[in-house]
Parts: structure tokens; C-alpha cells; sequence
């Protein structure tokens, strides 16, 4: 668990991060959305005291952090950065067993765990192990970063703006194979973005931040159904309230029985992609299957739209 | 198909842009004296053509391998081929230089000299340029590049221990100065290599100082760039007072060499000319470093100390590298001017050829030195390409 209270960081005259306080509980992944000058990366970095606090505390399962050395600090947690940051003079093992390394684990063990986390992000350890960062794409770099920033199993894990420089379809692959690892392993992640609609798909809890100050710390329907300020709707952009909202949902909470015609939509499909393929389709209802393909009944598109109500 | 029918056999008489320029240097260089032949050593020489300079027989099959090479050259033939050629001519040309040395001087004359003229200079120069033309196309690996060295210099050591060259005038030279020659290479390696190294050591810590601190960086760079505009002779000049103060007025400095003339100031010298390169590519090395791994390393929880070593030092490691290469050329020249004020090096056979008018004693001082400074040049080169990461980069 993670608790910061009242964290402060001045520049001079600037304050960049003004008296934030939230709590993150183990497992969750907090997301901090913000536009650029925020004071998002500041409060980020402040986890981990590459940015040292003016004010404030911030506590890891009760230990205040300032109660051990910096880098010891930081090896206990996961760090990765947007354009990952990998080391160009070593290999992608070498550069995964980093923390490892400073951990002084033995050689076996290192070996076994970078082995492990190349396979889990499909990256042949036989094929990737040696190879050097810059024979990698912009994808694979961005899986080893993440991998590197796992090796030592850390609890927490810290992320800035890790998929910033990746496509889209490269990005919603690397956002789902996060959220897989991350269920797998219970890491709690408290991932900074600009991005709402990532911040929405990741997040169990969003952050919002606007000129050093947190203004609202919520589940995401909460933000999108009762945003705190002004600002905060417009981040989310009002017109997309309704489809933010359905994204949240899964057609399984929505299936009713019963028959319905043409091409069937996966009960794990996201409400919004229902309700696109009713309109698209022109049908006011859609066949649903399981993921065995199995029917388990039908899906309304009335239904549909009344769930992109403004909750009460 | 008329097209291709057209231009194989084009394509195989084209002329080679740079062949062009060979050619016509090695054809003014017909014109001009092969060697030339002096009573003695002072007195003017009597130009000697290539004809006049060697044995008829040995003029003329010279004269026919030069043509062919002067043909290889001028079209586009493989570039293997070409530094064949450029190697087989070059190496013919100092055998035949010793030859005409042999064959000008009178039998039993020690005083008459022999020494080679401005044809032979140009058709060195452009024959070398050829053998430099076609090792950068073959792109060849760095340990090939320093096993051409290693071979041209198996060559040269070769030929000057079978004693062809013996009759040329910088080998007599060489003869009258077997023991000071020898020293003073001694003297001269010692002066680049200890100034390169104290450089370095000294120069790398205050570039990683310059690079942490911005408050240093301005300062310090300015001062050393300021110590470069400072012209050779008059540095080593205006070391004399402050040395010869430091070893009068401070205990033992003289007991270990310092004085205001003599190698020390040399060396102090040398070193400040040094200090700028070093710093300056370390510097800039650390500068490149990816600010991303950088930060990465500190994120992961390495400390200052391993950050330096393990990640930000690497990195830097072909520039700083380069920095060196450039102060080890750059000293291998500078250190002829030691001779100046008592240093000693290669410089004491240039500075006392200039005095007497005796251009063979100036030529025993500056070949070696320009071998050297080429050597270091090809070696260091090979060493950063090694240490470079290689480009292997897709898309």
C-alpha cells in the first residue's frame, strides 16, 4: 500500500506538486492523468525520491521513505519510462537482469528469471537474450522495458507514460498484455499518462491532475459520471462521456435470454463495442457467445443505451 | 538488351575519377628528377632523371611497371587489383630509390650524397594515395587495417635491415647518428606518450567534473581552449620562467627533473595541449548519453558511482576514445618542437638539419615522426571503430 500525504514540491517560487495526498492499495493500478505541466511525472518521481519532496511524506506498507537510502528504495520498486530507456551498449538480458544484478542475486537465479519474463512478454528467451536493444522494434523494446523494470519481482511497480511512443495497435496490445501480468503477479502500478481513454481502459482508480493539484482521485465511472471541476469533464471530453462509460461495462453484465439474428458479439466484448455493432449493423439486438463460442443469449441495444445514462 | 550490349563494354574502359588525377600526377612526376646527387652534403644537387638515376635495364622495367600501374589506375579495374598494384609499385619505387643511391655514388665516396628527388616524392604520394583510395572502398575490418600496417611496416624493416637503402643520403645520415637517434626516439615516444597519459588521466575526471557541474563547464573549457590558441613555440617559451622558479625556489623539485628548460616544461606542455581534447570528448561523450537509460539506471536504484561506470562511461567510452586519438597524433608532431628548449625527441635532428642547411638531417628527423604520427593515426582509428557500437539499427 502506498500513502502519500500532503506531498509537496517547490521550484523556487513554482510550486509543482501541491499538497497531494491519495492512497494506492495493493493491487490496484492508480493512473495519474494530467496535461503536460501538470505536476504528474513530479509526483511520480516523487514515489521513488528521484525527485526528493518539499513537503509531505510519502509511506510504502507503513515505511516512510525517507527511512532508507535512495537507491536502496528504488530497487524495490519498478520503474519504466516512456521510449523505455534501455541501455544501447548491453544486451536485452543483461539489460532485464539489471536490478537483479544490484540485488546481487546468483547467476543461476538471474539467468532463470530473465528466461522467464522474456517468455511471459513472447519473446523467445533463445532468440531475444542476446540480441542488442537497437535490433529490437519500438514494441519489443517497450516489452523488455517493462520486463527489466519486473526482473526483481517488485511490489510497486512506477510507469511514465510507458506506451507514449508505440502506435495504437501496438499500444492497446501492450496495454492488455499489462493488465494480464499484472493480474498474475498482483502488482500494484501507479502508471502517469495524458492519455484519458488509456486512463479509463487501465485504471482502477484515476487520478486527476491540473497544475500541481490533485483534483479528483476516483474509480473511473465515478469520473466520468460525477467529475469534480469543470477541468475534469473536459478531460474526459463531454461528448464522450456516454461511450467512456460503456467502455467500463462487459455485454455479460447485459445478456438477457433469448434468440436474436445474425453475426454473434463475445460476452467479453466491451458495451461500447456492442452498441457500435448494433449501429453499424442497423440491429436492435445481437446474438452472445461465450468465449467457446457457445450461445448464451442475446444482448439489447435499448438496454445498451441506458446503461450510457448518467448514473444516478 | 541493346542497352546491356552497350554498356558491358563501356563499363569496362570507364575511367576512374581518381585514377585520372594519379595518372596525371605520375605523369608530371616523369618530368621531374628521380633522385638527386650531391658532392656533399651542403653543396646544391645535380637533378638526376629516372634514366640517368638507375642501371638502363632497371630504368626501363621500372619505367614499364609504372605504366601499367599508372593504367590500372586511370580505369575502373577491381579495387582488390588496385591495391595490389598501388602496394607492388610503392615497394618497387624504395627498392629502386636504393638502387640509384647505390648506383649515383662513386665507389669508396662517404661524402657524396644521394637523395630522392621530386618525381620520386610525387609518384610515392601518388601511388600511396591509390593504396589509401582503395583500402577505404574495401571497407576493410579494423584488425585488417592493422595487419596492412603490420605488413607495410615488416617491409620497411625489411628493406632497411638488408642495407639497399644504405647509400640514400637520410641513412647516411642515420650512420653518423646510430646512438642519438635511437635516444631521442626514446626521448621523443616518451614526451607524446607521458603527456597523452597524464592527459588522460588528469583530463578524463575533470570532463566527467565539467559535464556534472555547469558552474565548471564554461570555465574550465574556455581556459583550455584559450591555451590551444597559444602557439607552440611561444607555450614552451613561456614555461621557461615559471619551471625554473618552481625549481630553484621549491625542495626537490629540481632532484626530479624540473627545470626551466629540458624535458619538463616539454612535458607541461604537451600536457595542456592535451588537456583540451580529452575533456572537451568526454564531455560531449557524456552528453550523449540517452537521457532515457540515464534515467532508467538512476530509477533501478544505481548509485552515482555505478551509474558512471556501468552505464554513462561505456557509452561515452568511443568519444573519449577519439579525444585521445586526436591528442596522440597531435603530440607525436608537437613534440619536435621540445627540441626548442632542450626536450630532446626527433626534433633535435629537424632543428640542427635547419641550422646547417642539411635537408637529409631534417628528413631523419621528420619521416620517422610522420611514420609515427600515421601509425598511431591507423591504429587508434581501428581501436574506436571496435569500441563503437555498430549501427545494426532496422527501419
Amino acid at each position: 500500500m502506498i500513502e502519500i500525504e500532503a506531498l509537496t514540491k517547490d521550484y523556487l517560487e513554482l510550486t509543482v506538486v501541491d499538497h497531494v495526498g491519495l492512497t494506492v492499495a495493493d493491487g490496484e493500478i492508480a493512473v495519474i492523468v494530467g496535461t503536460s505541466g501538470s505536476g504528474k511525472t513530479t509526483l511520480l518521481r516523487m514515489i521513488n525520491r528521484l525527485i526528493e519532496p518539499t513537503s509531505g511524506t510519502v509511506k510504502i506498507d507503513g515505511q516512510d521513505t525517507r527511512d532508507v537510502p535512495a537507491f536502496e528504495l528504488r530497487r524495490r520498486i519498478g520503474y519504466a519510462i516512456q521510449g523505455h530507456g534501455l541501455f544501447p551498449h548491453r544486451t536485452v538480458g543483461q539489460n532485464i537482469a539489471t536490478v537483479p544484478t544490484l540485488l546481487g542475486w546468483d547467476k543461476g537465479k538471474i539467468a532463470a528469471r530473465v528466461d522467464e519474463l522474456l517468455e511471459l512478454f513472447q519473446l523467445p528467451a533463445a532468440e531475444f537474450r542476446d540480441r542488442m536493444p537497437s535490433e529490437l522494434s519500438g514494441g519489443q523494446q517497450q516489452r523488455v522495458g517493462v520486463a527489466r523494470a519486473l526482473a526483481a519481482e517488485p511490489k510497486l511497480l512506477l510507469m511514465d507514460e510507458p506506451f507514449g511512443a508505440l502506435d495504437p495497435i501496438i499500444r492497446a496490445k501492450a496495454q492488455s498484455d499489462l493488465l494480464a501480468i499484472q493480474k498474475r503477479f498482483g502488482t500494484t502500478i501507479v502508471l502517469v499518462t495524458h492519455d484519458m481513454e488509456e486512463a479509463i481502459h487501465l485504471g482502477s482508480r484515476i487520478a486527476v491532475m491540473d497544475k500541481g493539484k490533485l483534483l479528483q482521485y476516483a474509480p473511473p465511472d465515478e469520473i466520468i459520471a460525477r467529475p469534480a471541476t469543470p477541468f475534469v469533464a473536459e478531460l474526459i471530453g463531454t461528448g464522450e462521456r456516454p461511450f467512456r462509460l460503456l467502455s467500463l461495462g462487459k455485454v455479460r453484465d447485459l445478456v438477457e435470454s433469448g434468440p436474436a439474428q445474425g453475426e454473434p458479439i463475445s460476452a467479453d466484448a466491451s458495451l461500447r463495442d456492442a452498441y457500435a455493432e448494433c449501429l453499424w449493423t442497423g440491429r436492435e439486438m445481437l446474438p452472445v457467445v461465450d468465449a467457446d463460442g457457445a450461445s448464451i443469449g442475446r444482448i439489447r441495444r435499448d438496454d445498451i443505451a441506458h446503461k450510457a445514462e448518467r448514473p444516478q | 538488351m541493346t542497352d546491356a550490349a552497350i554498356a558491358a563494354p563501356t563499363r569496362s574502359f570507364a575511367v576512374d575519377k581518381l585514377g585520372v588525377l594519379i595518372a596525371a600526377l605520375a605523369a608530371i612526376a616523369a618530368f621531374l628528377p628521380f633522385a638527386a646527387f650531391r658532392a656533399n652534403r651542403i653543396v646544391l644537387g645535380e637533378a638526376k632523371g629516372l634514366f640517368a638515376a638507375l642501371p638502363g635495364w632497371e630504368a626501363a622495367a621500372l619505367a614499364i611497371v609504372l605504366a601499367a600501374g599508372i593504367g590500372i589506375a586511370l580505369f575502373r579495374t577491381p579495387t582488390l587489383w588496385r591495391l595490389a598494384t598501388s602496394l607492388v609499385v610503392l615497394a618497387l619505387l624504395f627498392v629502386a630509390i636504393g638502387h640509384a643511391g647505390t648506383f649515383l655514388t662513386p665507389p669508396g665516396d662517404k661524402i657524396a650524397r644521394v637523395s630522392p628527388g621530386a618525381g620520386f616524392w610525387l609518384l610515392i604520394f601518388a601511388f600511396a594515395l591509390l593504396a589509401a583510395d582503395a583500402i577505404a572502398r574495401l571497407k576493410l575490418k579494423p584488425w585488417t587495417r592493422i595487419g596492412v600496417l603490420a605488413a607495410v611496416a615488416l617491409f620497411f624493416a625489411v628493406l632497411l635491415g638488408s642495407g639497399t637503402l644504405n647509400d640514400l643520403s637520410i641513412l647516411r645520415e642515420y650512420a653518423n647518428r646510430g646512438d642519438t637517434f635511437w635516444r631521442e626516439a626514446q626521448t621523443h615516444l616518451a614526451l607524446a606518450l607521458g603527456s597523452l597519459a597524464a592527459a588522460t588521466v588528469a583530463g578524463i575526471p575533470i570532463g566527467i567534473l565539467c559535464h556534472r557541474s555547469d558552474a565548471w563547464r564554461a570555465p574550465v573549457l574556455n581556459v583550455l581552449n584559450a591555451i590551444q590558441t597559444i602557439p607552440s613555440i611561444a607555450l614552451f617559451g613561456l614555461l621557461i620562467a615559471p619551471l625554473a622558479w618552481v625549481a630553484a625556489n621549491i625542495p626537490g623539485a629540481s632532484a626530479v627533473g624540473i627545470s626551466g628548460i629540458g624535458a619538463a616544461p616539454a612535458m607541461v606542455a604537451l600536457f595542456a595541449y592535451s588537456l583540451l581534447p580529452v575533456v572537451a570528448n568526454t564531455v560531449v561523450g557524456l552528453d550523449g548519453v540517452p537521457p532515457a537509460a540515464n534515467d532508467a539506471a538512476k530509477g533501478m536504484g544505481m548509485t552515482d558511482w555505478q551509474r558512471l561506470v556501468t552505464v554513462e562511461f561505456p557509452l561515452a567510452f568511443p568519444v573519449i576514445l577519439t579525444g585521445i586519438r586526436i591528442v596522440l597524433v597531435q603530440n607525436i608532431g608537437l613534440a619536435t618542437i621540445a627540441a626548442l628548449i632542450g626536450g630532446g625527441g626527433f626534433g633535435v635532428f629537424v632543428f640542427q638539419g635547419v641550422g646547417q642547411t642539411a635537408m637529409d638531417l631534417v628528413l631523419l628527423g621528420a619521416v620517422p615522426t610522420v611514420a609515427l604520427a600515421f601509425a598511431a593515426a591507423v591504429v587508434l582509428d581501428a581501436i574506436v571503430e571496435m569500441v563503437s557500437p555498430k549501427d545494426t539499427r532496422r527501419d
